[in-house]
This record gives structure tokens, sequence and C-alpha cells, in this order.
């Protein structure tokens, strides 16, 4: 347990000397936002019925980013081995790194929500923009579990770029879906009350990918990588 | 004879069988009239496409557990002919339900996870080409097989709440005993030729990692004395 905490707060120091990464990731999803508003057109009805797609579409894009790089920086000077060599549990260091994925797209979800809201006229109170940061951070919990797993294999390749998002993309489809249906009850009102069972699902898909990739993680980078 | 050549003639007999049983034997569905006569190979394509899917991740977690390489051969030959049957089973589908529906595609259940499925393997076949060397693919290929299996039915569940238009399944009570023969002919004859052809497969896997095995000066060498 101690040697997860280290991992992860050395990945998060990481992750603030290199604020500059962080914070090009999330440029990156309100550049996604833009480009949706442009591609569904300036009527802003659309654009508010489109509002769950477009929210977990630019997480979805912008979680390959923050993947690949957070692997990039353990392969530059061979960090990654020596972490390996050390005496900490391979499922420690997956733990750690997919936290700290997590926690980077968390980041992200109140920005971008809150961009959501002024860009698409959404007329929503405090509590429905919590529930839909609340929402984000589930969907990025998804997204973290299966994506660290995937990066850490993929950042060994020349071609990581084209390699994470194919193998990422057809995997998550489970929490694009529930993500998306949960954030449109929560934007459109739940008048069949089919919230609770969304959320149940996207936390179960959740509990699974963590559990499955966690007991996989040791075979994707092994001791002599 | 070995047991390949044993599969393929079992399976080819009794394909032909089923098949002439299914064309002119059993009697047209009454709505779909001879349009439904497909049934009898998309059903089977898509039994046989899951059960190498499985196949595959037994084959994996063995792989995982024990660290054979042979494990690997078998998986790779499942993976690769259940891709196949895969692809066949959308055509198939995307054919049966433009005559009967009217549209090429629809959101549905079964037709949407059997897309994933198939991007989900053919991703495992794409992993491991770019695998930097033989221990990492068979472990990737492994790991990738796995997680793509798990995934499969929490795509099913989900895509379920989502949205459905495919009819449920038929048991066999409720089906003409003239559509349920041809119907399993059909079936167990597709089996054995998959099954031979994965053998096939894990065989070519096998005889090319130990190509790679043989150090290359001997290779030269026995290259030049082939050549002599």
């Amino acid at each position: 347990m101690s040697s997860l905490l280290a991992l992860l707060s050395k990945d998060l120091l990481l992750e603030w000397r290199e604020r500059a990464r962080s914070l090009s990731v999330l440029l990156f999803a309100v550049v996604t936002l833009l480009l949706f508003s442009f591609a569904l057109g300036p009527d802003v009805e659309t654009l508010r019925e489109a509002t769950p797609g477009v929210l977990v579409l630019a997480l979805l894009l912008s979680s390959t980013l923050a993947l690949n790089e957070s692997f990039r920086l353990e392969r530059e000077d061979r960090a990654l081995e020596g972490l390996v060599m050390r005496p900490v549990s391979l499922t420690a260091l997956f733990y750690a790194k997919a936290s700290a994925n997590a926690l980077l797209l968390t980041f992200l979800g109140p920005v971008v929500v809150a961009l959501a809201v002024v860009f698409y006229s959404l007329e929503i109170d405090v509590a429905t923009m919590t529930r839909l940061v609340g929402l984000w951070c589930l969907g990025a919990a998804g997204l973290a579990a299966p994506g660290t797993l995937y990066a850490a294999m993929t950042s060994r390749l020349k071609s990581q770029d084209v390699a994470l998002p194919l193998l990422l993309f057809p995997l998550v489809v489970p929490v694009l879906l529930a993500s998306v249906k949960a954030m449109g009850l929560v934007l459109t009102g739940d008048a069949m009350n089919q919230l609770r069972s969304w959320l149940t699902l996207l936390l179960a898909f959740d509990i699974i990918y963590w559990s499955v990739c966690g007991l996989l993680f040791r075979f994707a980078v092994e001791e002599g990588e | 004879m070995n047991i390949r050549k044993l599969l393929v003639l079992a399976g080819l007999g009794l394909a032909a069988v089923g098949t002439y049983f299914g064309l002119f034997v059993a009697p047209p569905e009454r709505h779909m009239g001879d349009v439904q006569r497909i049934m009898y190979v998309h059903v089977p394509s898509a039994w046989i496409a899951m059960l190498l899917y499985t196949l595959a991740f037994g084959f994996a977690i063995a792989l995982l557990w024990s660290g054979r390489q042979k494990w690997d051969d078998l998986m790779v030959g499942a993976i690769e002919v259940g891709v196949v049957l895969n692809a066949l089973l959308l055509v198939q589908g995307s054919l049966w339900g433009r005559a009967t529906w009217g549209v090429w595609w629809d959101w549905d259940v079964r037709l949407t996870t059997s897309l994933v499925m198939a991007i989900l393997f053919a991703g495992v076949l794409v992993l491991r080409r770019m695998a930097p060397n033989e221990e990492r693919r068979s472990q990737w290929s492994a790991v990738a097989t796995v997680v793509a299996f798990i995934d499969v039915p929490l795509v099913y569940f989900c895509v379920r709440w989502w949205r459905s238009l495919h009819q449920i399944q038929s048991s066999p009570d409720t089906v003409d005993p003239a559509m349920v023969l041809p119907l399993r002919l059909n079936s167990f004859g597709l089996l054995f030729l998959a099954l031979a052809w994965m053998l096939w497969r894990a065989a070519i896997e096998r005889s090319s990692r130990r190509a790679s095995e043989v150090p290359l000066p001997t290779r030269v060498a026995i290259e030049e004395s082939a050549h002599a």
C-alpha cells in the first residue's frame, strides 16, 4: 500500500512538473468540444441534444493523449525498467499509474462540462452540473484502467499512437454507452427512473475493468523489461 | 490419415448433406419464404465463431498460466478462424436483414455486439503483428484476448439495454424438425472444418516459430545446401 502511494505521488508530481503537458490534454478536450459544435451546426437545440455524446467523446479522445503520454515518459531513459527492478509489485505500479491517469482525466471534467454549459446554452443548476461531473469521473475511471494496461503494451511500439485507440476504443463501448445514457438522463430528466440502473452498470464496468486489468498487468510489463 | 484430414472430410460431408437438406428438403418459412434458408449458414457461423473465441480465451489463460508456446499457436489459430467466421456472420446477417427488415444494418444488440466482437479480436491480431519480440507477442496477445473475451458480454448487456430488434433465440421445441436437421448437420460440419482450420493454422505458427529459433548461420547453411 505504501509503495502504491509512493508511486502515485511520483506520478502526480510528474504531472505537476509537466503542467504544460496536462494543460495540452485539457486544451485538446476543449478543441474537441469546439469541433463538434462546428460539425453539428449552430442550431442550439441540436447541440443541446448531442451534449452527452459530445462530452463523452471529448473525454475518450483526450484520454488517448493522456494515456500515451503517461508511458512515454516512463520509456524515456528506461525509467520503467528501473522501476520494475525495484522491490515494488507490478500490481501496485498498475494501480498507481491507473489512478494517476484517472485523476488527470477527472481534472478535465469540471472545465469541459462548464464550457459545454456555456457553448451549448444548457440551462442547468449547480446540482445537475455536479452530477454531470460525477458521471464524467466514473467514465474517466472506466477508461483509465484498460487504457493504462494497453498503453503499457503499446508504449513499446513505434506506432503507439495508432495502436492504442485501435485497441482501446472498441473495448470501452460499454463505458461510452452507459456514460452517454446516464448523462442524457441527467440533462433531460429521468421520467422512467432509469438513471440508477445505468449508474449501477457504469460502476460495475469500472469494478470489472479495474480488477481484471490489475490482474493482467504483470503479463503486459514484465521483469527484464 | 491424420486428425485434420479426418475433420475436413467429416466437415465437408456433413455440410454437403446439411446444405442439401436446407435448400431442398426443409420447408420455406411462412413469412420470410426462401430467404430464411440463409439461417442454415448464419446460425452455425455465429455459434462456431463464439465457440472459437471461447477456445481462444481458454488457450490464453493456459498460456498465461504455463507460459508454454503451444497454447499461443492454438490461440492464434482460434482467433484467426473466429474473426473470419465473424466477418462472414456480419455479411450474411446484413443480407438477411436487407431482405426481411428492409435495412442493411440496424443498431440492434446482436448486430452491434458481433461487430464490436470482430473489431476487438481483429485488434488482438493487429497487436500481435506489432509486438517487438516473440515472448511479448504471445503474452500480449493472451492479455488482449482475455480482456476482449470478458468485454463481449458487457457489450451485449449494455447494447441490449440500449435497444433491440433482432428476434430472440428459438429453441428446437418451437422449430419444425425438418428445419432443425439441416441446422444441426451444418453446425457440426462447420465445427469440424473450423477445428481443422484452427489446427492447421497452429501448425503453421509452430513451424514458423521453430524456423525463427534456428540461429542465422545455420539457417543460411541449410538454405545454401538446399540450393546446391
